[in-house]
């Protein structure tokens, strides 16, 4: 995608990351010119083993980046067609952009259904609006609703991920940008996750930008693909492209190929470099 | 025997409560965002020092007029500015994005103002309550320098980092209050009576002697505690308070400003300073120990938890009536047994008592459970 094509559909997308470096620390560089688009009602998924960079992009979107002494050096983020890099995550999440942070990070020491309360904070008193709110995300996760009065530091990992999200979904957002969501759960549950992320998709039309290592599962729930490596965007696609694609299979799925392989005889693939 | 056990417990217990409003203190700032704040007593200091001068109430020498007009325009400022977010947050129910020229030029208004009334007024003695109302504003305005200058960029940092902040925000205080309203000692009068009420006359012989100073301080802290409490679990604030305090990073994520929940919670710290210093300040006189309550803080704080408003309450109390009792009924016991000198018993004690506590039940009496899934 050439750059005027980009800015003409930016007022189409939600989110436009346009070749963004982010540097931690003055000294170490994570990002090397990633772009990406996520269009309005869609799954993006971003896929890549671990420290390719899928959370260092989901955190220079949301902002969370600076407190982590990371910086994005070059390139810029938009949002709806608006300029929001060194804004606050506080404003993102008044944008309606949130973040739903790798490993849960509940407040564990207040209960269920105080830590879903704390996510309509930008929403002030508005009382009638968050109980609205509280019983659909009860609707969405009925599992919450029975252990809403628990801490929960003490609910299984399955039910901090529902309460992460729900928190999340109580700020009334039209992006999520979730990380890692499957991270530590059994597969069942992971499923289950993936599903509410889906219908939360249709029927409440909101984008998400997804980050995962779990590449099967991200790819059979996201419509459109990005994969990093070392900081760069080195494939996308549909995602049901990426899912024939024989790198893909081979690297990412483990199906590539038929019988035992010795290391020596795979062929790197080529990495098909992108420019924007 | 009863009727001096009674008198000395009841004299402790009031002490406690003084403990407990500067432990109270600690507790809030560590609530909120996990800093153990070491700043708090130089913030009592600071706020007794203020209102002593303010109040003027000895002849000494009088402060100038230019301390009086900026303590008016702060106060007006303040005034102002919690005016219209009162405004806004339950009148016009709604909060846009912040406007931060209108809230400048309001506050830049509201300063004029008292700046003005002050002018007017000339220099003298406050009254009592318009002293605690400018000290108060000022309390107000040193949390936003302290946000602003150091907090700030000590997001998520370690918390000894944080910690050995505000050691140098603590000893910055110190120095600096009393640069501002010299270093002589002074007086603060609540109008408070002097003498002493007996209680219980017709029980014990001599009845029982209490202070009523103490008494009207265990009501503040009484009053402090309910509705601190009620803040902390039930407002949104109050819960996002708790929310930063769990976790920085994740309270970000949701949209809670973390900058804004500092501010509220140090300003909140600084009048509770201000009520501990004031009470402090009457009784033994504003002069530079009385930032060295600090340390008395911290067994009480060991006691009772270092993330519990209760448990604030009750570790003072439990210090207070146990230092004094130990005095007097410990340490003759101890002088017969083992032939000491006797004596100083009040000053370990306390420690003492946070020292086993820390090995038997390091969360303290009230402190939230270290949560370990396993």
């Amino acid at each position: 995608m050439s750059v005027p094509a980009a800015a003409a559909t930016a007022a189409a997308h939600v989110i436009d990351v346009v070749n963004i470096e982010v540097i931690y620390n003055h000294v170490i560089l994570v990002l090397r010119g990633v772009s990406l688009s996520v269009p309005a009602g869609s799954i993006v998924a971003l896929l890549g083993g671990n420290g390719a960079g899928k959370s260092t992009t989901l955190k220079a979107i949301s902002n969370l980046l600076r407190t982590e002494r990371g910086e994005v050096t070059k390139g810029h983020i938009h949002c709806r067609g608006e300029r929001v890099d060194g804004l606050t995550p506080n404003d993102l999440v008044q944008r309606g952009v949130i973040q739903v942070m790798e490993g849960r990070h509940c407040f564990g020491h207040l209960t269920v259904e105080e830590n879903l309360l704390t996510g309509a904070f930008i929403h002030g008193n508005k009382r009638r609006q968050i109980a609205d709110d509280l019983e659909k995300v009860y609707h969405y996760f009925p599992r919450l609703k029975e252990r809403r009065s628990s801490q929960a530091g003490y609910t299984s990992g399955g039910e901090q991920q529902m309460t992460a999200i729900g928190r999340a979904l109580m700020s009334r957002p039209t992006t999520i940008l979730l990380d890692e969501p499957s991270m530590g759960l059994a597969p069942q549950l992971v499923e289950e996750i993936f599903e509410i992320v889906k219908s939360l998709n249709e029927k409440e039309k909101v984008s998400i930008l997804l980050a995962e290592q779990n590449t099967s599962v991200a790819l059979r729930y996201a419509h459109y693909g990005y994969i990093l490596e070392n900081g760069r965007v080195v494939l996308d696609g549909d995602a049901a492209a990426l899912r024939e694609n024989e790198d893909v299979k081979e690297f990412y799925l483990g199906v590539g190929g038929e019988g035992r392989r010795s290391f020596r005889d795979v062929k790197h693939y080529r990495r098909r470099k992108r420019w924007l | 025997m009863l009727g001096p056990f009674l008198e000395t417990l009841i004299g402790g217990l009031l002490t406690g409560v003084l403990y407990s409003l500067v432990a109270l203190g600690f507790v809030l700032i560590f609530k909120a965002s996990g800093v153990f704040n070491f700043a708090q007593g130089a913030m009592v200091l600071f706020a007794a020092l203020t209102v002593a001068r303010l109040t003027d109430e000895i002849d000494g020498k009088a402060l100038g007029l230019e301390h009086f007009v900026i303590a008016a325009a702060v106060l007006g400022a303040a005034l102002a500015l919690v005016g219209w977010y009162a405004w806004r947050e339950y009148v016009a129910r709604g909060s846009g994005p912040g406007e931060r020229r209108r809230l400048a030029l309001l506050a830049a208004g509201g300063a004029l103002i008292g700046g003005v009334i002050a002018f007017a007024y000339g220099k003298g003695a406050w009254p009592l309550w318009v002293a605690l109302a400018a000290t108060a504003s000022i309390m107000g305005l040193l949390a936003y320098a302290i946000e602003r200058l150091v907090l700030r960029h000590l997001v998520n940092q370690e918390g000894i980092i944080l910690f050995m902040a505000t050691l140098g925000i603590a000893n910055f205080l110190d120095g600096f209050g009393q640069t501002l309203w010299g270093s002589d000692i002074y007086t603060i009068n609540l109008g408070l009576p002097k003498d002493p009420i007996f209680l219980f006359e017709g029980v014990f012989p001599g009845g029982l002697l209490i202070d009523p100073a103490e008494l009207f301080a265990a009501g503040i802290a009484a009053v402090l505690v309910v509705v601190l409490a009620v803040f902390f679990q039930k407002t949104r604030v109050g819960r996002a308070l708790r929310a930063v305090a769990d976790d920085h990073a994740a309270a970000q994520s949701v949209g809670i400003p973390l900058n804004t929940i500092w501010l509220i919670v140090w300003t909140v710290a600084g009048l509770v300073a201000l009520a501990a210093g004031v009470i402090w300040g009457a009784k033994l006189g504003v002069q530079f120990s009385i930032s060295l309550i600090a340390l008395k803080a911290l067994p009480v704080l060991i006691l009772g938890g270092f993330t519990s408003v209760p448990g604030a309450i009750i570790g003072g109390l439990i210090i207070g009536a146990g230092e004094k009792l130990s005095e007097i009924f410990l340490a003759p016991i101890l002088v017969q047994a083992f032939d000491l000198a006797g004596g100083g018993i009040e000053n370990w004690f306390a420690y003492m008592l946070a020292l086993i506590f820390l090995l038997f039940r390091p969360q303290g009496l009230f402190g939230e459970r270290i949560i370990e899934r396993v």
